[in-house]
């Protein structure tokens, strides 16, 4: 510690009053003498996880890394806690399927078209267009809910990836009312499952149909987007060895696949047989064309919705599919170009075992280089504004996420508002940017200067709990000091109070990386 | 000592921090800024085609009058067959009627989804419709990485995808600011956090930024409070704009929203124009002799139908006007290829056709802007056909 004589003083007393209060309020985990995480633990616990919590770190002293990573890569058993739970079920999306948001919003569009009076119409449009933004808003809230306070963090970071993967824009179409349901029937299901049903459970939900266009397509009338995208994004990537050719023969084979939250349509008696309805997604006969098509040098015979089983089959089996997403899944968790060696690996296990997606990510996480990335990997908004959190308050877990979607708009990666399938960049130096950087210290001081409305209740009026997090805890001094860099101690030892010294730990490099 | 170094870099900006691109403007710098209109504005109510007695029967209630000096609401003649929106008789007419303003009729891209996002991002992009495209590369940011010494800057909340790239490009929202959120005490420390970091230039700059603007914004509220006079809205954002592209960056992003009018547009599009007129003409003012080295370019990304819809309003459409003002502009004049305005030009016998590509358009103004020539303008707009206007 490099304190300057001038300071000393104020330090020691800043210093003390830390040490009381982490004696005072910190039960963060055990106080039995045990060994302090090496930094290679805390590094790794703090890259698997959202973030290094009090209570990653005690199961992860409890299981060890071999059995703690098991658990968090079949994380049946890991339930998320009560109080959050609570918060889950009190939203709206949770209660409602897509099908029944989507076909009550298209009665109230019905109803608004038949008002009479312009006033009354335009009122009613606002009024349901709120209801729109609250519904997407509440499925942002339940994932930052899970992501922050689950403890099967590998999970949640997984859902995230398999949702920027595959991604859908909230502002396209109806999709508003359909992302809480993308989320929760298509993505979270299979985030730690196979990719196939991946593949398959996004391409028919109608959050996706209606983003990529294909609930538009039909026989003569083709539009190839949902199938260039699948082949493009999802699966074989730009290269993979596709031609033009071949996107237009999967766009045909797409064709039938849509979205329908109203009434079954009435069908020609041939039609009825092949005609398929889930929820309110719909595969329609006569809208499909049902000559034979050839995709990827693979006969596929016109047979209705059994050719979308099959192209599924089909890509999901390509070599240069379990390329792509093996490369993808280096690059989300190594934050960098992941070596050809891994990729490579990754990819023969992801062939080997049919895509099953745990077994790949052990690959990842025993390899050299993942922990050869650790603490060097910087940061996407999600992850630095998850941390910040689960570190600022650790054990306490803040309800109120609208701070959080507010913080997460500022930093450019608000959930399901990427416009473009293509995601959010996995690289890091798309998000650091001058502008970037100084946002994410104006919001390390909005978190470690205050509690941000984070406990106010859901109409915003505080519910008493105020004052700053301390982060100077337990935690801090066992697992995290001891990993911070001499630069930014020195700027921790000219913090002139509690709430900066805060400010600058989450704002330091260290921090900013994982 | 480096946090002296800082401290110094924050007092004498462009001195102690040479070696930032931020600050290294060339002498004879010209200066360019697009300005997004994000919804599809009317271009037919800005830019009414007096002429046509289409227009007048395809709009019953939202036609903008025949020209009419004794009507205050009528459209303001400009030229045998265009005349403006009343909205901008006090701010972009006079620039008009310096020669300052110049306005392009059937503009904008092929694209044809309708659709506000993809239009709007393939715009932003810049790249042929007909290929593989970068979606993390904007025209903008490709303009400033052939340009080298562009200083580009977003007046944004996020970087917009026209300012993506490459190169790194700062962004800064200008709507809402206030104080300072940290003392220079503070961003010292901050600072020497990153010394030596290869993220030590992006903080710099991204401090450096907002303690400008705060600065700005301090000035801002002691002048109104002598002289209580207050502007509000896009014309307080413009003037912010026109300072800091004043003072040292080159090459300007904003994009302002509410275009997207499918019901009682009059009203709506009214205040808009005159926001926005207000806000450009004073940005003008604020960028004063720089304002002669300057372009400004409006778009959006498409136009509206032709026809009124039947909720007083209009639907997504195609062609569109872009507006070009500037200091040196030899303008004062209707620009590009052009058709007649009638039933039978109509584009699928709902929209203005687009005769004038914005790519080409774009690429032909960078060329008598910067002098840009052939590789360089293909690398910022792949295989456009550069269309001359001839209005440098």
């Amino acid at each position: 510690m490099a304190a300057r004589p001038g300071t000393q003083a104020k330090l020691f007393i800043g210093r003390l009053l830390l040490v009381l209060g982490v004696l005072a309020c910190g039960p963060a985990f055990a106080t039995d003498a045990r060994k302090p995480l090496t930094t290679g633990d805390v590094r790794w616990l703090n890259r698997i996880t959202y973030g290094i919590d009090s209570a990653t770190v005690e199961r992860y002293r409890l299981l060890g890394r071999p059995r703690f990573l098991e658990e968090q890569l079949r994380p049946d058993r890991l339930a998320v806690p009560a109080d959050v739970q609570e918060a889950i079920a009190g939203l709206g999306v949770a209660r409602k399927p897509a099908e029944q948001l989507l076909a009550e919003a298209q009665a109230e569009n019905q109803r608004i078209q038949a008002l009479p009076d312009d006033d009354a119409r335009q009122l009613a449009r606002q009024a349901q267009n709120q209801a729109a933004n609250l519904a997407a808003a509440e499925a942002a809230r339940r994932h930052l809910l899970r992501a922050l306070w689950s403890p099967a963090q590998v999970q949640e970071q997984m859902v995230w990836f398999w949702l920027n993967h595959f991604n859908v824009f909230q502002g396209k179409g109806t999709l508003r009312w359909t992302v809480a349901d993308y989320e929760e029937r298509a993505i979270r299901p299979h985030a730690l499952g196979r990719f196939q049903d991946l593949v398959m459970a996004t391409l028919t939900h109608p959050a996706m149909l209606v983003y990529l266009d294909n609930a538009q397509s039909a026989k003569g009338r083709i539009n190839e987007n949902h199938a260039r995208e699948l082949l493009e994004l999802h699966t074989l990537g730009v290269d993979g060895g596709y031609t033009q050719q071949d996107v237009q023969e999967l766009a045909r084979v797409l064709t039938g696949a849509g979205v329908n939250a109203g009434p079954a349509p009435r069908l020609k008696p041939e039609w009825l047989a092949g005609y398929r309805r889930s929820g309110c997604f719909e595969y329609n006969p006569a809208r499909h064309d049902f000559g034979d098509k050839i995709v990827l040098g693979t006969p596929i015979p016109g047979e209705g919705f059994k050719e979308v089983e099959r192209v599924v089959d089909l890509l999901a089996a390509q070599p240069a599919t379990a390329r792509f997403v093996s490369r993808k899944l280096g690059l989300f968790w190594l934050g960098q170009e992941p070596p050809r060696a891994l990729v490579a690996a990754m990819a023969g296990t992801f062939q080997r075992t049919r895509g099953d997606i745990p077994a790949v990510l052990r690959v990842l996480f025993d390899s050299g280089p993942f922990k050869a990335s650790l603490g060097s990997a910087f940061k996407d908004p999600m992850h630095f504004v998850a941390s910040a959190l689960r570190l600022a308050y650790d054990g306490k877990r803040p309800l109120n996420m609208t701070p959080v979607l507010g913080w997460l708009n500022a930093l450019g990666e608000p959930l399901y508002g990427h416009l473009t399938p293509d995601g959010y960049p996995l690289a890091a130096q798309a998000w650091s940017s001058p502008g970037q950087m100084a946002k994410r210290f104006e919001i390390a001081r909005s978190i470690g200067g205050g509690n941000a409305g984070l406990f106010n209740g859901d109409d915003g009026k505080s519910t008493g709990n105020t004052g700053f997090p301390r982060l100077a805890t337990r935690l801090y001094y066992e697992a995290l000091e001891a990993t911070l860099s001499a630069p930014t101690r020195l700027a921790l030892d000219r913090a002139s109070s509690q709430q900066e010294w805060n400010t600058f730990l989450l704002s330091s490099p260290d921090f900013m990386a994982h | 000592m480096r946090r002296r170094n800082f401290l110094l870099g924050l007092g004498l900006g462009a001195l102690a921090v040479r070696g930032v691109r931020l600050y290294a403007a060339p002498a004879a710098d010209a200066k360019c800024l697009v300005v997004f209109l994000r919804g599809g504005y009317d271009g037919a109510s800005l830019l009414v085609p007096h002429s046509s007695p289409f227009y007048y029967e395809a709009r019953p209630s939202l036609a903008i009058a025949k020209p009419d000096p004794a009507n205050a609401a009528a459209a303001i003649r400009l030229d045998a067959a265009w005349a403006l929106h009343p909205a901008l008789k006090d701010s972009l007419l006079p620039l008009w009627e310096r020669g300052q303003a110049a306005f392009v009729p059937f503009a904008g891209t092929h694209d044809l989804s309708r659709s506000h996002f993809e239009t709007q991002d393939s715009m932003e992009g810049g790249e042929p419709l007909d290929g593989p495209r970068d979606y993390g590369s904007g025209f903008l940011n490709r303009l400033a990485e052939v340009l080298g010494n562009a200083n580009p800057i977003a007046f944004t909340d996020g970087l917009p995808l026209a300012m993506k790239g490459s190169l790194t490009v700062p962004n800064v929202s200008l709507k809402q600011f206030g104080k300072a959120v940290f003392d220079d005490r503070q961003m010292a420390i901050l600072a020497d956090m990153y010394h030596g970091s290869p993220l030590e230039t992006s903080v710099v700059e991204g401090l450096q930024l907002r303690k400008d603007v705060a600065k700005d914004f301090e000035q801002e509220q002691n002048e109104a409070s002598r002289d209580a006079i207050s502007t509000k809205g896009f014309e307080r954002e413009a003037r912010r704009m026109g300072r800091m592209l004043r003072e040292r960056f080159g090459l300007g992003f904003i994009d302002v929203g509410g275009w997207d009018t499918h019901v009682n547009q009059a009203q709506a599009l009214d205040a808009n124009l005159q926001g926005l007129g207000r806000g450009l003409a004073a940005c003008a003012e604020e960028l004063g002799p720089a304002w002669d080295r300057t372009v400004v370019v409006v778009l959006s990304e498409f136009g509206r139908t032709f026809r009124e819809n039947g909720t007083r309003g209009t639907d997504h459409g195609h062609g569109n006007v872009i507006w070009l003002l500037g200091g040196a502009l030899k303008g004062r004049r209707i620009a590009g290829e052009q058709v007649a305005v009638g039933r039978e030009t109509l584009f699928q016998d709902r929209d203005f056709p687009v005769l004038n590509e914005y790519r080409g358009l774009l690429a032909g103004l960078f060329h008598r802007i910067y002098g840009l020539g052939g590789a360089q303008l293909d690398r910022v707009f792949p295989r456009a056909r550069e269309q001359d206007l001839g209005l440098l």
